[in-house]
């Protein structure tokens, strides 16, 4: 009986347990391909369809709005049973508005209006920094998302360069396409048949670069991702900060399909998770081949059936199963009829997998068997979400009476030897749809790997999230025409632009500043005021610029000073002062503290107002004073000692007004002749 | 040649020589290679001939589609040849004994349809088998009869299509149906709602005008939950009147039922724009059941008997009073032979003196003229103050609330009749459908302004 197998683990690793990650032999033999989706947010005022303001969030609403998704005809394809229970079993979506940043727009009560100009002016901004050729009309599509994300199903988005490239380990990057697109909503919770989304984000402008399949081992995706970004920051005209660039990968093994880890937050997330999958989908095309040998090739060749059950677990040791304890869930929850909960009364329902032992344990990802890919589809499709999700015969609970409740079940269903069983609960039609669904994921698995998108989690494990769409969902926005870019526009814009990363990189690197210094400064956009400052390449202000916007000013941060108030026009002139009288830099940290307490003066007169540049009079009398004066701090101190106490005690009037080295020389000279 | 057989359907100027240049044609599958050696796989498509003639727009394999500029072509090749096949999947419409019979009747707008996803051409799903694949729901409400009486846009609608609107809706009560639906573009949905209260009278069962805010080819339409709780009032509802079914808040929540006669749009987008105006609607309909709010309504009767009476004169229209309007524009109506006047006056009904004398000579001269009020809420009480005095003396009819684009059809439907003064005042004064009403109720005119701290309250702690 299929109860035998119960608490077994994967019992053999059938083949590709020598996986370890960073072993690059290992990722050419199975063919890894993977590519990139690089989402970054534009720096603009205003969102890219309303007037509402970008990137002003907030955590609170005043404001809710109730929506369902309908599947579009096109997407029905047949007009069987499947098509309605899909939206039968949908989820509600509720919206959550703020006025302070969005509008009917966001709603989708109004219209889309023309399509923001500083948007599109950015994205081509972008476009050209990463090597591509911008179209010449951009047509706005629609891309079809029934997840809610969007109010209005779709997202707006248009191709604005293509082919493009970036130089990358010895060889190029391809750069299949960059899109402007607008942002989507946050999600705030999903429960039950609830998904709750903020707006705030929704409708900013973003870029999203394609990458081509280039990609062919896990540490080959970071780097990308990294290059990536440093190219799209480098323009100081995207935005920073968390949540402002999001990746997606996507990844493929020989014989298997493209899968897509959505929101990879941080590059250094993604080796692992290329590992991980690339592992799971080796794993898959196995039980494919596994399940080939024993006869299942074609989904009628399996035989997946159900029932209900609920009565046989009325007096389970397993609480979650009764049907008051369902009750009492529902009520600790809140979870409300007409929103989180599904339709029909609690049920436990049984599904028989005939012939199918032992493949729900069939391992996957590290820690992770092909149940859980089930468990996925079974939160997601169905709805139900309560833990742990379902039970099965192959790793059945241990607790007081089981192995007579599983014998039990065993009857009920007629299980032979050979048959696994799963058990759900939870609201009656929920529970037939992930019978349902058990049955369209073991088809699924006779043909290998099915295009998903999953959600990525920092052990490098995924879930599943959605069934990947194809090109079939995008189609043209009817509400927007098509915008002519003119070449006059594109080379306008090319004018304004810095250097690629790599060109910078190098001449940073031979000004002297240290790798980690310029990549903080092109990630953060410091670059670009380093390049405001010291615009010639042998200017010796380049290394000092490089210092004070990479490292001195992090340093002032952290000490609650905040330099960001302080615009171009006053860092120039801080500059062209600078250039005039050098020995000032030694007393940059009060100049900037001055500086960023008084934003609106000017740099030239706060540092005349402290004495900066010019030494004052008599300095050497004063410092021959303080030298041939008693040292009462270190009366037994060695000269070394004294030097520095008094150097301390100097520099505090003339730093910034005499060059510290010459006031060190002076010391020394005087300390001597003390002595 | 025909628009429709165009192999270069919508290129105009320099991209159609071009194209013919190349030999290549919309939906021939192309690989274009541009000026800057980039390389762009995919198929041409039509092009609007509001867009300029330089581009040439392409659909590319991941579904997006771009424009290229006909000057940055280097080369392009026709690989393949697509044409997109506008066809509806059909199955058909089950027939279910028990359930009730409802015709729907399409006018032109599109309820339900599905999307051409290379053009974006929207198809309208009308047949019964075409409307029960995009809302197969409406399968377990009735059984469902479709008649396309014509295709315009709602603002295209007027007189030979009301007249023939009102003789379908006589045919098929006559048929025995027990509700109908009227599809319909919302522009001008309640004018026509308006004008089917007076030429079907008495109805034995309901008339239900629907159509929808966000077009039925978005995931996020409000039109298929809207034609669910249509065709319900029509099967099930016991309102016998002309009624208008659109959302009650802008969330997928309920439909409201309003009055044919009392009804305007009020926004022009939201999904919840159809308002009732100077009364409350006559109810709330839903997935499951039916509130019935205002308490008086015509009902559902098989055994009464209609009255359709499909008389309309077009030469009528409405004056939107501003200050300082010129009494040359009644002269310019009148001359031109327009029939009736609806003034749509200031305050309690009122104009400003100098069009007195020409309003004076338009009624003299047989031009009927009738006051609403551009307030939308309230009377026309122009016995009030002098001004309304002096107008009444003139001969201007008075119509209490009867909305401005209610009075225009009104007008229109009564001198279809008469053209006899007395007559047509009479006739305009003798309420049909409620088009006007002896009370406001105190609740019939409610806009509430955000900001206020009772309100705010209240727009957070209900859905929108």
């Amino acid at each position: 009986m299929p109860g035998s197998t119960r608490h077994a683990g994967p019992e053999a690793d059938p083949g590709s347990g020598t996986a370890r990650l960073g072993d690059d032999d290992y990722y050419r033999e199975i063919g890894l391909i993977s590519g990139l989706e690089v989402h970054q947010q534009l720096l603009t005022d205003h969102k890219m369809f309303c007037r509402c303001p970008a990137g002003h969030y907030t955590t609170t609403h005043d404001g809710s709005v109730l929506r369902h998704m309908r599947p579009t005809l096109s997407e029905l394809g047949s007009y069987d049973g499947t098509a309605l229970m899909e939206f039968k079993t949908r989820k509600n979506i509720v919206y959550l508005l703020h006025k302070d940043n969005v509008c009917t727009y966001e709603m989708d009560d109004t219209p889309p209006f023309l399509v923001n100009d500083k948007a599109i002016d950015v994205a081509i901004e972008q476009c050209l920094m990463l090597g591509c050729d911008i179209v010449d009309e951009v047509h706005i599509a629609r891309k079809q998302y029934l997840d809610g994300s969007i109010p209005t199903g779709f997202q707006r988005t248009a191709i604005v360069g293509v082919d493009g490239k970036l130089p990358f380990r010895g060889r190029e990057l391809s750069i299949t396409q960059v899109s402007v697109e607008e942002d989507s909503c946050r999600e705030v919770s999903d429960r039950g048949h609830l998904i709750v989304w903020r707006t705030d984000r929704l409708g900013m402008p973003l870029i999203e670069t394609v990458t081509g399949p280039d990609l062919r081992t896990p540490d080959e995706v970071a780097e990308a991702i990294l290059l990536v970004g440093r190219v799209c920051r480098s323009t100081g005209h995207v935005r920073v900060g968390i949540g402002a660039s999001r990746q997606d990968v996507n990844v493929s093994v020989r014989g298997g399909r493209r899968v897509e880890i959505k929101g990879v937050p941080q590059a250094g997330w993604a080796p692992l998770l290329v590992h991980a999958e690339a592992v799971r989908q080796v794993r898959l095309l196995e039980l494919r081949d596994h399940l080939a040998e024993r006869g299942f090739r074609q989904p009628d060749d399996l035989i997946i059936d159900h029932e209900d059950v609920t009565d046989l677990f009325a007096r389970s040791a397993l609480e979650y199963l009764h049907a008051q304890a369902w009750d009492e869930f529902v009520r600790l929850d809140g979870r409300r009829k007409d929103l989180e909960l599904g339709l029909g009364p609690f049920c436990v329902r049984a599904v028989r997998l005939r012939g199918l032992r032992d493949t729900l344990s069939w391992p996957t990802q590290p820690g992770r068997q092909f149940v859980d890919e089930l468990k996925g589809r079974i939160r997601v499709i169905a709805c139900l979400d309560q833990q742990p999700i379902l039970l099965h015969s192959e790793a059945w609970p241990a607790y007081e009476g089981c192995d007579a409740e599983l014998g039990d079940l065993v009857k009920r269903l007629g299980a032979g030897p050979d048959d696994s069983l799963i058990v759900v609960w939870g609201p009656e039609q929920d529970t037939i749809t992930a019978a349902q669904e058990v049955g369209i994921r073991y088809a699924d698995a006779l043909d290998g790997i099915p295009n998903e998108t999953r959600q990525p989690f920092p052990d490098g494990s995924t879930d599943f999230e959605r069934i990947l769409p194809g090109p079939d969902r995008m189609y043209p926005d009817t509400d927007s025409p098509p915008q002519a870019i003119t070449r006059d526009r594109v080379d306008g814009l090319r004018q304004g632009l810095p250097d690629p990363p790599w060109v910078r990189e190098e001449r940073y690197a031979e000004a002297g500043l240290p790798r980690d210094t310029i990549h903080y400064l092109i990630r953060r956009g410091g670059s670009r005021l380093v390049d405001l400052v010291a615009p010639r390449e042998d200017d010796g202000d380049l290394r000092w610029a490089g210092f004070l916007f990479g490292e001195r000013l992090k340093g002032l941060r952290r000490s609650g000073v905040s330099p960001a108030g302080i615009g171009d026009s006053a860092w120039l002139d801080l500059f062209g002062f600078l250039r005039e009288h050098p020995e000032a830099r030694e007393a940059w940290r009060e100049l900037v503290e001055m500086m960023a307490a008084n934003p609106h003066a000017s740099p030239r007169d706060i540092a005349r107002d402290m004495g900066l540049g010019s030494a004052p009079g008599g300095w050497e009398k004063t410092l021959a004073r303080l030298a041939n004066g008693e040292s009462p701090d270190h009366p037994d101190g060695t000269r070394g000692q004294a030097h520095r106490f008094l150097m301390g005690r100097a520099m505090r009037t003339l730093r910034g007004r005499v060059p510290a080295s010459e006031v060190s020389g002076l010391l020394w000279q005087e300390l001597k002749e003390k002595r | 040649m025909t628009q429709e057989k165009d192999p270069l359907k919508g290129y105009r100027g320099l991209a159609r020589s071009r194209l013919e240049q190349w030999g290549v044609r919309v939906w021939s599958d192309v690989r274009l290679v541009n000026s800057a050696g980039s390389v762009f796989e995919g198929v041409i498509l039509p092009r609007s001939e509001t867009f300029d003639d330089l581009h040439v727009v392409l659909k590319l394999r991941n579904g997006y589609n771009v424009g290229v500029h006909v000057d940055r072509v280097s080369s392009i090749e026709e690989v393949g040849y697509k044409e997109a096949v506008y066809k509806i999947p059909e199955k058909e419409f089950p027939v279910r004994p028990n359930l009730p019979r409802v015709t729907l009747l399409g006018t032109g707008g599109t309820i339900a349809s599905r999307l051409d996803y290379r053009t974006g051409a929207v198809i309208p799903a009308f047949t019964p088998g075409e409307l029960y694949g995009a809302v197969p729901e409406l399968a377990d409400i009735c059984n469902l009869t479709t008649r396309k009486l014509f295709g315009v846009f709602s603002e295209n609608m007027s007189k030979d299509q009301y007249v023939a609107l009102a003789e379908a809706i006589g045919q098929e009560i006559a048929d025995g149906v027990d509700g109908l639906v009227i599809g319909h573009g919302t522009d001008t949905m309640g004018h026509t709602a308006a004008i089917l209260s007076f030429m079907v009278q008495q109805s034995p069962v309901p008339i239900v005008m629907v159509g929808s805010q966000r077009s039925s080819d978005r995931p996020s339409s409000d039109a298929a939950l809207n034609l669910i709780h249509a065709v319900r009032a029509a099967a099930y509802g016991d309102i016998a009147e002309v009624q208008i079914c659109m959302f009650g808040p802008t969330s997928d929540r309920y439909g409201l039922l309003h009055r044919g006669t009392r009804c305007r749009k009020m926004h022009s987008s939201y999904r919840s724009t159809f308002r009732t105006v100077g009364d409350i609607p006559l109810a709330t309909v839903s997935r499951d059941d039916f509130t019935y709010i205002h308490g008086e309504h015509l009902p559902r009767d098989r055994s009464r008997k209609v009255l359709i009476d499909s008389a309309y004169d077009d030469r009528t229209t409405i004056l939107y009073y501003y200050p300082g309007m010129s009494p040359d524009l009644v002269d310019a109506l009148v001359e031109k032979g327009y029939h009736g006047i609806v003034i749509a006056g200031t305050g309690l009904g009122h104009v400003n003196k100098p069009l007195y004398p020409a309003l004076k000579k338009a009624i003299q001269s047989g031009v009927h003229v009738v006051m609403a009020v551009q307030t939308l809420w309230g009377y026309a009480q122009m016995y009030v103050y002098d001004t309304g005095r002096d107008l009444l003396d003139i001969g201007v009819v008075p119509l209490d609330n009867m909305l401005p684009e209610t009075a225009l059809m009104k007008l229109s439907w009564v001198l279809g009749h008469t053209r006899d003064h007395a007559e047509v005042t009479r006739m305009m004064r003798r309420v049909i459908s409620h088009e006007i009403t002896p009370r406001e109720p105190h609740n019939g005119y409610l806009i509430l302004q955000g900001g206020l701290p009772e309100v705010e309250e209240f727009i957070t702690s209900h859905w929108k």
